[in-house]
């Protein structure tokens, strides 16, 4: 198998001029008003294009988009259950590689993809994730990240963040809201050297198509990231989504950046980040957090920040020179 | 030609795969199942069969490996046994709602616990209604015959819908026996390639899986159930296609001496043959017992149940799975109920027995003969009882 990096030898980026016109996921949907999490789905069947087939795993993604006898999907498109996404997507590979090889279809180039939130990826579909990785499945994995279970009413996920306010994670005379730190997804997938690991906003949406467009070229796994606001679960303004999902990379508390071939690379560099309490204060999901509260999450977003300056270095070891 | 070989019964139902030209599978190894997969994976090794061999990281994954391979237009094949079989619980109800035609061997297992790796049906009788068709293999020959009737009948497009071969674990999958492996060509005369109604294309998309809200819920589970019941008479006539092609006859419902038989015996996998030779005593004996075989289990042949039990005054039911709480074990109960419709019936006497790969011997059977007449002929209440207990 060719590596990541000879794959995207000659990528051709998609620029703001030259965004595709085809659409694979259609208006009509029944998502919430502002929903970013739907934009950046949109965007990325976009960036695939027509030869998309599409697993989705069961969340809020999957319900708006295919309430019976309706269905938003222009690709071939199948649901099955919650943590099973990239399961699915394994045998939808594994069965047209046979095909292809024995000869009974032709090779058409298709891409076969998952989407997922953060709860199927995390949580309850991390083990069959990690096993469709590590097989090594010519696929693409997108978890659409809005950092709760939303589809069941906000609760806390793995991927919510400290101290955010959910359903299951309240604040109280006892709690600050979630009491963990935000499970580090992508480097679990970068554990597992596959060719291709990317982060992506979709207030960045040309990033965010060009970095789904790569997954999708380069052989093997790849898994793509998505920061996907929320404003239903998050209490904020629909009108703010997209600045949120700005305000967040801007505070380096969710870099943009690729892992190819095991290799770092900053897609953005935020040389003069705003305060993470810029990004907390729209949010009423933090609202009842104290100074020392965000103290403590800004400290631990510089450290975050600062390892992963270190592993861009160590992985760049020609680019010292 | 076909030829006469030694062969081990899992490596059998292998065989048969190999036979279907089968296209993925997508397993994960739990005992007594294994040997199905290790000679799968050695098959695709060493170049005999073109498949993808997926050696996924659980059940749930194997099953949804499956699904999503099916659903891609591939031949499909699994195996399972016990807690992997429940592990893939979820995903067992989803493959026939979806319409896939994904073919199982069931090595059958006790469930836990305790943990016990041998044999009874406790495993398959969890997944009663999954709402796949079902059937039942007694020897090493079966097991061989069904796994190709099962794609013939799951593929077919009056059917499409996912099937199961049950093969109790050890007592069959770790036996070998004399198996009439059939030729290629005789197989692919039975056996056309898959051709799927409907898949996952890029030319022709659909969505699957969908939502279904309550204005819809009801009337796809009845759509379901009907395929589930239509695909009666296509499981008959590929068994008398098989028979045409093949020389052997296979039957929903199996007989031996009923038409005389005041006490019938009721089998289901490998006790039949056991009970068959204890039958056979008791005729030699002067007794007028007969035996049923349920070789069909999903949709359940009641028809051929009720003809084949017409003329008898009792029945004796050997249930090898419990069913907690209930005032039988799940074979009973299906055939009581069916019983009760009919507004008369015969006296059912249900035994659970063989749990966890216990011996029932031919002893056991008149044992259990005796006491189900006795009992008839008091006018007790129906009997049922775990057979065997050590107090």
């Amino acid at each position: 198998m060719i590596s990541a990096a000879e794959a995207l030898k000659d990528f051709k980026k998609i620029t703001p001029k030259k965004i595709p016109e085809v659409e694979m996921f259609a208006q009509g949907h029944r998502a919430c008003q502002g929903c970013a999490e739907v934009l950046a789905l949109r965007l990325a069947a976009k960036a695939v294009g027509d030869k998309l087939i599409a697993v989705s795993a069961t969340g809020c993604m999957e319900i708006i988009s295919s309430p019976y006898p309706q269905t938003a999907w222009l690709s071939p498109w199948i649901h099955v259950a919650f943590e099973n996404a990239a399961a699915v997507a394994s045998g939808i590979e594994a069965g047209r590689k046979a095909l292809i090889r024995k000869g009974r279809i032709q090779d058409d180039g298709a891409k076969v993809v998952a989407f997922a939130g953060d709860g199927a990826t995390l949580d309850i579909g991390m083990q069959a994730l990690s096993g469709a990785m590590e097989r090594g499945h010519d696929f693409t994995y997108i978890c659409l990240d809005n950092e709760a279970y939303m589809n069941t009413g906000i609760q806390r996920s793995s991927a919510t963040p400290y101290g955010a306010m959910t359903t299951t994670s309240p604040p109280g005379k006892l709690s600050k809201g979630q009491v963990t730190w935000k499970k580090n997804m992508p480097a679990i997938a970068a554990a597992h050297n596959i060719p291709y690991v990317a982060t992506a906003s979709p207030a960045y949406h040309i990033d965010l198509m060009n970095k789904v467009k790569k997954a999708v070229t380069v052989p093997g796994p790849a898994y793509v990231h998505i920061f996907s606001p929320c404003p239903t679960g998050w209490r904020c303004p629909p009108e703010m989504a997209i600045e949120t999902a700005r305000k967040i990379v801007k505070a380096r508390m969710f870099p943009l950046y690729e892992v190819i071939d095991g290799r770092y690379v900053l897609s953005r560099d935020i040389k003069k980040p705003i305060p993470v309490a810029d990004y907390l204060a729209t949010q009423r999901r933090f609202r009842h957090l104290k100074e020392e509260d965000i103290a403590y999450i800004q400290s631990r977003v510089d450290a975050d920040w600062d390892r992963l300056m270190a592993l861009i270095k160590a992985t760049n070891p020609e680019e010292e020179a | 030609m076909a030829k006469r070989v030694g062969l081990e019964v899992s490596l059998a139902c292998s065989e048969a795969v190999k036979l279907a030209n089968v296209d993925v599978i997508a397993a994960y190894p739990i005992t007594p199942q294994t040997h199905i997969v290790e000679h799968l994976s050695e098959l695709v090794a060493d170049g005999h069969l073109d498949a993808e061999f997926v050696p996924v990281e659980s059940e749930h994954s194997a099953m949804s490996a499956c699904v999503g391979s099916s659903a891609a237009g591939a031949r499909t094949f699994t195996s399972s046994s016990a807690q992997g079989l429940a592990l893939m619980h979820e995903i067992l109800f989803i493959a026939p709602a979806l319409r896939l035609p994904i073919v199982m061997a069931v090595a059958n297992r006790s469930l836990s616990g305790p943990i016990s790796i041998w044999n009874d049906h406790s495993d398959i009788m969890a997944e009663r209604d999954i709402g796949w068709i079902q059937t039942f293999a007694e020897n090493g020959q079966e097991v061989m015959d069904l796994t190709l009737h099962a794609f013939k009948v799951a593929e077919d497009h009056r059917v499409t819908l996912p099937m199961i071969v049950n093969l109790d674990g050890f007592i069959l999958t770790h036996v070998i026996e004399p198996i009439e492996m059939p030729s290629q060509e005789e197989v692919d005369a039975y056996l056309p390639p898959f051709e799927p109604q409907q898949k996952l294309d890029i030319a022709n998309p659909i969505s699957m899986g969908l939502v279904g809200v309550p204005e819809v819920y009801t009337e796809a589970r009845k759509a379901m159930l009907d395929a589930l019941e239509k695909s009666y008479p296509v499981i008959k006539e590929h068994w008398d296609g098989f028979a045409q092609q093949f020389g052997r006859q296979y039957n929903p419902i199996e007989t031996h001496h009923v038409d005389d038989a005041d006490t019938v015996l009721v089998t289901m996998g490998s006790l039949g043959e056991t009970a068959m030779t204890a039958v056979d005593e008791m005729r030699a004996a002067g007794r007028k017992v007969g035996q049923v075989r349920i070789r069909l289990w999903r949709p359940f042949p009641s028809g051929d149940f009720l003809d084949a039990i017409s003329g008898a005054k009792t029945l004796v039911v050997m249930d090898r799975a419990l069913s907690p709480g209930a005032d039988s074990g799940p074979v009973a109960t299906e055939i009581k109920s069916l019983i009760y419709a009919t507004g008369g019936g015969p006296y059912v006497a249900d035994f659970v027995a063989g749990l966890s790969g216990r011996d029932v011997t031919r002893e056991d059977f008149k044992q259990m003969v005796d006491k189900a007449e006795a009992a008839a002929a008091a006018g007790d209440p129906m009997t049922f009882e775990m057979w065997g207990v050590k107090e």
